[in-house]
């Protein structure tokens, strides 16, 4: 079964997912990665504005390859979620709802992810030409200068991807692992 | 002696870095459809079913497989009877700086990474190894590699007497530590002997031997399944959402090493293992 969520995410549509849930996103996602995100945490430290309304909203790490004329966006998949690991606690806090990423996440963003009521997806990484089907618009708000590392705003479809750390502190890697272990490796 | 024009060099390496990232190696396929036959975790299946659609969509549409269009790394074998006309480092750099512009192909490269981490543009410059054959060929390998599983290397120099089964509990936990962060099923690529940069190097050309084939000596290549299959016992499976393929192949590399050394290298490559070769 897919749950279908859109955006912004509500605190209900939140609560109502768990670690291991398929979900199909309709609506926003803003773009960040690594240098984008140190230019937010440098922002909220010096006390102004983020360069978008964050709150309820679902940052996807993503650096997309450039469009081809016609197309609305290049290769889009997930980029590693641990190196933003330290600096998406302050985020959090300042009411981001949703992360896109693939890989796991530290034992602080899950413990943060429970306090501020957000929850962690992981999309395919390396299906970045599939994912950019689920894109129909991108347009770039803030950091420009950073290239395919500026914040771009996407209108998304059905954007397909699975929750990794929900609310309630259970995370898919560890499940799908004990879930699928062997204690003895199979020959051949 | 035969004469190479450094414009062909050029030209090659452009269109060979646009192929590299839109077409997945036919071996690669073939590999995850037989993992996706094997496979019995549903969100498994899935993933797999998504990676193969993607290579089919990128394909058609000559869109990069990834966004993550990588470091570009050069292998070069320069037959001795070949004469270059021209720069061939430079054709290199124009060839990776054409095909990367001119074929939709993200620029991932930063100068200076320890500070100011300016994109240098045009994916240059390319990390090229080269090596000088018999012959009056000049062969060309270009692998787009991807930061995700290029970070998740690792070197140790293990003390001789932890022999094979160092090298074993090193290679798997390498791999468990890696988790999802190298876009698994990966393939893994392990250098064993030499130096500290030797080893390294021999686990990234170990990367370039096709899907399935093993390496030729009996010995190496019984290390490489018994590898594979504590490394798919470990549960992680297709991006570590669980399953039985965490690799697709093990790859190994031997060299003489030192009597005081057994270096290990890891060097994992993600699904997406792409390269694309040519012979001039």
């Amino acid at each position: 079964m897919v749950t279908r969520l859109t955006t912004p995410l509500t605190d209900d549509a939140v609560a109502g997912v768990k670690a291991g849930d398929e979900v199909a996103i309709t609506g926003i996602l803003y773009t960040a990665r690594d240098a984008a995100h140190n230019r937010m945490i440098e922002t909220l430290r010096s006390g102004e504005k983020l360069p978008f309304d964050i709150k309820g909203q679902i940052i996807y790490y993503v650096g997309p390859t450039p469009p081809r004329p016609g197309q609305a966006i290049g290769s889009a998949g997930p980029t590693t979620s641990a190196r933003m690991d330290p600096l998406t606690p302050p985020l959090l806090e300042a009411g981001l709802k949703g992360i896109i990423g693939k890989g796991g996440r530290s034992v602080a963003v899950r413990e943060a992810l429970q306090k501020y009521k957000a929850v962690y997806f992981a999309a395919v990484g390396g299906a970045g030409a599939l994912l950019a089907g689920h894109i129909g618009k991108a347009e770039i708000v803030a950091y420009e200068d950073l290239g395919t590392e500026a914040i771009r705003m996407l209108h998304v479809e059905e954007f397909p991807a699975v929750v990794v750390n929900d609310i309630y502190g259970n995370d898919l890697l560890e499940q799908g692992k004990a879930e699928w272990r062997r204690e003895v490796p199979l020959p051949g | 002696m035969r004469e190479i024009s450094a414009t062909a060099v050029k030209e090659t390496v452009a269109q060979l870095c646009q192929e590299a990232n839109y077409y997945l190696p036919d071996d690669v396929r073939a590999a995850l459809e037989g993992a996706r036959k094997k496979e019995e975790a549903p969100r498994a299946q899935k993933v797999l079913d998504m990676v193969l659609q993607n290579a089919e969509l990128a394909a058609r549409n000559r869109v990069a497989l990834c966004q993550d269009t990588g470091t570009c790394v050069v292998f070069l074998e320069v037959g001795q009877d070949v004469h270059i006309k021209g720069d061939l480092h430079k054709a290199i750099e124009d060839g990776v700086s054409k095909g990367y512009k001119t074929g939709y192909l993200r620029s991932s490269m930063v100068r200076q990474p320890f500070s100011k981490r300016l994109n240098t543009g045009d994916n240059t410059p390319a990390v090229i190894h080269t090596e000088i054959v018999a012959g009056e060929r000049l062969k060309v390998t270009i692998m787009p590699k991807g930061g995700g599983c290029e970070n998740m290397s690792r070197l140790v120099i293990l003390k001789p007497g932890e022999g094979r089964e160092g090298v074993i509990n090193f290679v798997v936990r390498a791999v468990e530590e890696s988790g999802g962060n190298p876009c698994p099923p990966v393939i893994v690529g392990v250098g064993i002997g030499g130096t500290a940069d030797h080893v390294m190097y021999l686990a990234k050309r170990a990367l370039l031997r096709k899907v399935g084939e093993h390496h030729p000596d009996p010995e190496v290549a019984e290390l490489e399944q018994e590898l594979l299959n504590k490394i798919n016992a470990t549960g992680i499976g297709p991006q570590a959402w669980g399953g039985r393929t965490t690799a697709l192949a093990v790859n190994v590399e031997s060299f003489p090493a030192h009597i005081t050394a057994l270096p290990v290298g890891v060097n994992l490559q993600c699904h997406s293992a792409r390269f694309k070769t040519a012979e001039l």
